[in-house]
């Protein structure tokens, strides 16, 4: 009973304040050992205007960042809607272990906080928040993100030069380094054309043949893969 | 804050005059008098819909199962698995675990869920004081792979109130994960369901992940895209009635 009143008591709060327009220090740290977040994009938005939907299609502005790390379509689809936003704190890539700070004023209306930002290397892989709730409530709060597979290119593990590009397969570029060459490609019979938790890289020993570009003692994680501290002022 | 009280004296109050009014025909000798008052089934039902989407690359899930209880669990990590669950794990097969010795209410979806697949499953309970849902589902390419929920309080939503929960991967433990062929269930492989032999650790853990062939274990028929991760599946509970 007293768990009950309490809910209905915090949603009157929030239904009176769900409109307030919020002050907001973000801080969003690559918490994998090998893997390099390309540009990030957070934004405010209302429970429409998400970046993505799990277990839903990709968009082609989702895919165009999932695939090469492109945050434009997003950035221009998320101001077509009205939402608030911090694009691209670290000024290109997010290093493992590395954070980016910002700060975000959100309008009214713009309740929740979706993040997306691709991961290197991998095919079509990016690290996701989706439409997580703001709190209303001034306090410092953390989330862990997952990775994720846009479900929109092959993981055939292949690091292919100017394979960015919406269906285009391969992996752009392998920052960190330790990556190979001449590699056969992974042939993946992964049906799965939603977006989805990713199954991880599989990588292999050969560093100039083999199946995967990929190393299996360096191109590998386990959710989750970010950290985003948020502090509502 | 009090609305929520006076909804509920108020319910009661109806059922009360409700069945006040039932005894008064009884009593009466005038059978014409039963001018059938509208009964209010809906103060006394609770209403859930559980939706199930499945997040993994390509694990398909076997039907779902819900089962709504007070007490216990389905499983606990570091016990043995119960018959019923290592059914369920093994083979998919939900329908002892269903019959739950705690429940009070349950169901299942009606097929398997693919890879990038959702569905919903109502369930319905004649209580809501300390009401808990689990779920359970086999990853289907997997020996005795199982994900869900366990005991998920659901006493305090109000109708129209959703939770979001994601849930994470299990072994039961009563299967060692040879990945080898006849063993998974599967589409992969098509091979054997529950077998009653315990040939692993028989106690419930946190699943390690599978292996697959391309990764070192050469008589796995699984191949990379049957890797996964957690979470495995995202679960919306909305309290409909």
């Amino acid at each position: 009973m007293k768990a009950s009143t309490l809910t209905i008591a915090t949603l009157l709060a929030a239904a009176s304040q769900s409109t307030m327009a919020a002050e907001l220090d973000l801080k969003i740290t690559n918490l994998t050992q090998g893997i390099h977040f390309t540009p990030v994009l957070i934004t405010a938005h209302d429970s429409e205007d998400k970046l993505f939907e799990v277990a839903t299609e990709a968009s082609t502005a989702l895919q165009t960042m999932a695939e090469g790390g492109n945050i434009a379509e997003l950035v221009a689809q998320a101001t077509a809607a009205g939402s608030d936003m911090a694009a691209n704190p670290a000024e290109g890539l997010l290093a493992p272990t590395v954070s980016a700070m910002a700060t975000l004023t959100t309008s009214d209306g713009n309740e929740y906080l979706s993040v997306a930002a691709m991961l290197l290397p991998t095919n079509d892989g990016f690290v996701g928040l989706d439409s997580w709730k703001i709190p209303t409530e001034a306090g410092t709060y953390t989330v862990f993100l997952n990775a994720y597979d846009a479900g929109t290119e092959q993981n055939n593990e292949l690091v292919v030069e100017g394979s960015g590009a919406p269906g285009t397969p391969g992996i752009p570029a392998a920052p960190g380094g330790n990556a190979g060459t001449g590699g056969a490609g992974l042939t993946s019979t992964d049906s799965n054309i939603n977006i989805h938790i990713h199954p991880g890289n599989l990588g292999d020993d050969d560093l100039t043949a083999g199946n995967s570009d990929l190393s299996n003692t360096v191109h590998r994680w386990l959710n989750p893969v970010a950290k985003l501290t948020v502090t509502v002022k | 804050m009090s609305s929520f009280k006076n909804f509920k004296k108020s319910a009661l109050i109806l059922a009360l005059a409700t069945t006040l009014a039932a005894c008064g025909d009884n009593d009466s000798n005038e059978p014409d008098q039963v001018v059938a008052p509208t009964p209010a089934p809906t103060a006394t039902s609770y209403e859930f819909n559980v939706t199930v989407s499945n997040l993994t690359a390509g694990q398909p899930f076997s039907p779902v199962a819900v089962i709504a209880h007070h007490e216990g669990t389905l499983w606990q990590i570091g016990s043995p698995s119960s018959v019923a669950l290592e059914t369920m794990a093994e083979g998919g097969d939900n329908s002892q675990l269903l019959t739950f010795e705690n429940g009070i209410a349950n169901a299942s979806s009606e097929g398997p869920v693919g890879p990038g697949a959702n569905t919903t499953i109502t369930i319905t309970t004649d209580t809501l004081e300390v009401l808990k849902l689990s779920l359970a589902t086999m990853m289907v390419n997997t020996n005795d792979g199982f994900t869900g929920l366990s005991a998920v309080d659901v006493s305090t939503l109000a109708v129209g109130e959703s939770i979001m929960r994601t849930t994470v991967a299990y072994d039961a433990g009563t299967e060692a994960n040879t990945e080898a062929a006849g063993t998974l269930p599967g589409p992969v492989d098509g091979g054997e369901g529950f077998n009653e032999a315990r040939d692993d650790v028989d106690f419930v853990a946190r699943h390690p992940g599978v292996v697959t062939n391309e990764d070192g274990l050469s008589s796995s028929v699984l191949s990379p895209e049957h890797k996964f991760d957690n979470p495995l599946a995202k679960v919306v509970i909305t309290r409909t009635q």
